[in-house]
């Protein structure tokens, strides 16, 4: 079982992302679930969403202690939760970032996210849209791939550039 | 069709399925996308129904009451303060043996104020003569209220059933789902008295102390009778759809030494735990509680049981627990975890397991209690 636990702020697509890579890794032909864990949600608020995925059924509903890979949509969170807790010793941290994440000690990967929606004129509501381009970045570490994530992101978004999103997410991602 | 979906939009496909003739209901976190979805459906012309959307739960169920009592099928949802508003006609629905379907999304009761899951407001309306099952998975989630509607209004039962699925744990994920094309599994609604306009009668009128015993009695004779009813349902949902369900679902337990009892999410996460004790040598069942009412069967001969509650009756104990018990004879150790949506891992289940006390209570997370 691979499980992820993705960190981001109420209104940033955290949860949207965390049910784009399950569907994602279903149309690989895998087992996955995605669970948010559902605060009192606002906006700006620190969000955590979990999912797993696995070559057989998935019985846990409980949250994710020791992820294999953490991503965080926004770094200023890292200031207020410690994003690694209970990271696996060699699990892999993905960080929507133009910069690498300073001291890091394993597997670390960064790619701007950010950079990437507003290139795509991907925004609403004034907040660049990550959930999309992140399915890219992920696809690029083999956690799906890239035609499953295309296939997820059409399911639930009409606009193509959503789609452009992830594959320029999967272009810029060095591994 | 094979997708994946939220436990809440698998009980609103499964509705659609249904093609209820009404549908009242009000919204309720963490309920609503229930509500929203068969509203988008009926909007969209997707589903023929008609939806109401009333005031309360109180009038959601009395609108209810009067749709299926008039000839048509009817379904409703709600969680927690919402279904607690609505109690004088959850009575009321079960009186007057009206076969409507609700989804009951487990949420406990302020104050505190608390949107996550708990069985306790399930539970308070145990009494009520309502049939009462409690699913896992968001796959269950669909086929149980499918099964729902062919059960209630079976004339061997006509009692309204209420499908239990935990709030966010399973009503805000996302698992696969496998929708089917349901052909003719659910019949025609046809209710024996329902409202005649040709043929007017009086319904639910004043009845006295000679007669009034004889519906109370009609009614748990139709709960007794249902049993057979659920596992003839099943079993056609299992031939024409390829998935099986009983009054629990039992893992590992054949040999096992001591057998986990729990209901919803925890009751499948405790599958898990059983593995990982089964690896250290304890060899350990999982038990899952699916039926609550009417109330299975349980054979735990010469097995110690370790019971989890997500619910509580003060001033006696956990309401799961002493129905183990009351019903085999068996002093569980009796585990109170979850309530709330207090987080409990599948370690967590084993370590109840590991350090099992029967015939004892605890509470998870408590120390300093006696």
């Amino acid at each position: 079982m691979y499980e992820i636990r993705i960190h981001s702020r109420g209104g940033q697509g955290g949860v949207t992302a965390a049910k784009l890579l399950a569907l994602a890794a279903f149309r690989d032909g895998k087992y996955a679930t995605a669970c948010p864990f559902y605060g009192a949600e606002r906006r700006g608020a620190p969000v955590v969403s979990f999912v797993r995925i696995d070559d057989k059924p998935i019985k846990i509903y409980s949250q994710i202690h020791e992820p294999d890979l953490v991503i965080v949509l926004d770094t200023s969170i890292m200031d207020v939760v410690d994003v690694l807790q209970g990271l696996k010793g060699d699990g892999t941290v993905l960080l929507n970032s133009a910069h690498p994440l300073a001291g890091c000690n394993g597997t670390c990967r960064h790619v701007d996210l950010t950079g990437i929606a507003l290139a795509e004129n991907l925004v609403i509501a004034g907040s660049p849209i990550l959930n999309t381009p992140v399915l890219g970045a992920l696809a690029k570490m083999g956690v799906v791939t890239l035609p499953s994530v295309e296939k997820a992101i059409r399911e639930m978004f009409a606009d193509e550039r959503n789609v452009k999103a992830a594959e320029a997410a999967y272009e810029e991602l060095k591994v | 069709m094979l997708t994946i979906a939220t436990g809440n939009k698998a009980v609103a496909a499964a509705v659609k399925a249904a093609k209820p003739g009404v549908i009242a209901a009000y919204p309720i976190t963490p309920q609503t996308e229930i509500v929203e979805q068969i509203a988008e459906y009926v909007t969209a012309g997707d589903l023929k129904s008609q939806y109401i959307p009333v005031e309360s739960e109180h009038s959601a169920m009395a609108a209810c009451i009067g749709a299926s009592a008039g000839g048509v099928r009817t379904f409703t949802a709600t969680s927690s303060h919402g279904l607690l508003y609505m109690h004088e006609m959850v009575h009321w629905a079960a009186g007057a043996r009206l076969p409507i379907v609700m989804a009951n999304v487990n949420r406990a009761l302020g104050p505190g104020w608390n949107t996550w899951a708990e069985h306790s407001d399930a539970f308070s309306q145990r009494d009520t003569g309502w049939l009462q099952v409690f699913v896992s998975t968001v796959q269950e989630a669909y086929d149980a209220t499918l099964m729902a509607f062919k059960i209630a209004e079976h004339e061997d039962v006509l009692l309204p059933v209420m499908v239990n699925l935990d709030g966010f744990a399973l009503s805000h994920i996302m698992q696969s789902l496998e929708t089917v094309e349901i052909g003719d599994f659910l019949p025609a609604y046809h209710l024996p008295h329902a409202i005649d306009t040709e043929n007017p009668l009086v319904y639910g009128p004043m009845t006295g102390p000679a007669d009034y015993f004889r519906f109370r009695w009609d009614i748990e004779r139709s709960m007794r009778d249902a049993r057979g009813v659920i596992a003839d349902v099943e079993r056609e949902f299992a031939e024409r759809f390829g998935r099986s369900y009983g009054p629990t679902e039992d893992y590992r337990c054949e040999d096992a030494d001591v057998i986990v009892i729990a209901m919803g999410t925890l009751g499948k996460e405790a599958e898990v735990a059983v593995d990982r004790l089964r690896d250290e040598g304890i060899k350990a069942g999982s038990m899952r509680l699916r039926w609550f009412r009417p109330f299975p069967d349980l054979d735990l001969a010469r097995r110690e049981v370790v019971v989890i509650d997500r619910d509580y009756s003060f001033g006696f104990g956990g309401v799961l627990a002493h129905a183990v018990r009351s019903k085999t004879g068996i002093a569980p150790y009796s585990v109170i975890a979850g309530l709330g949506g207090q987080e409990v891992t599948y370690n967590d289940i084993a370590d109840f397991v590991r350090n099992r006390h029967p015939g004892e209570e605890t509470w998870f997370g408590v120390s300093d209690h006696v």
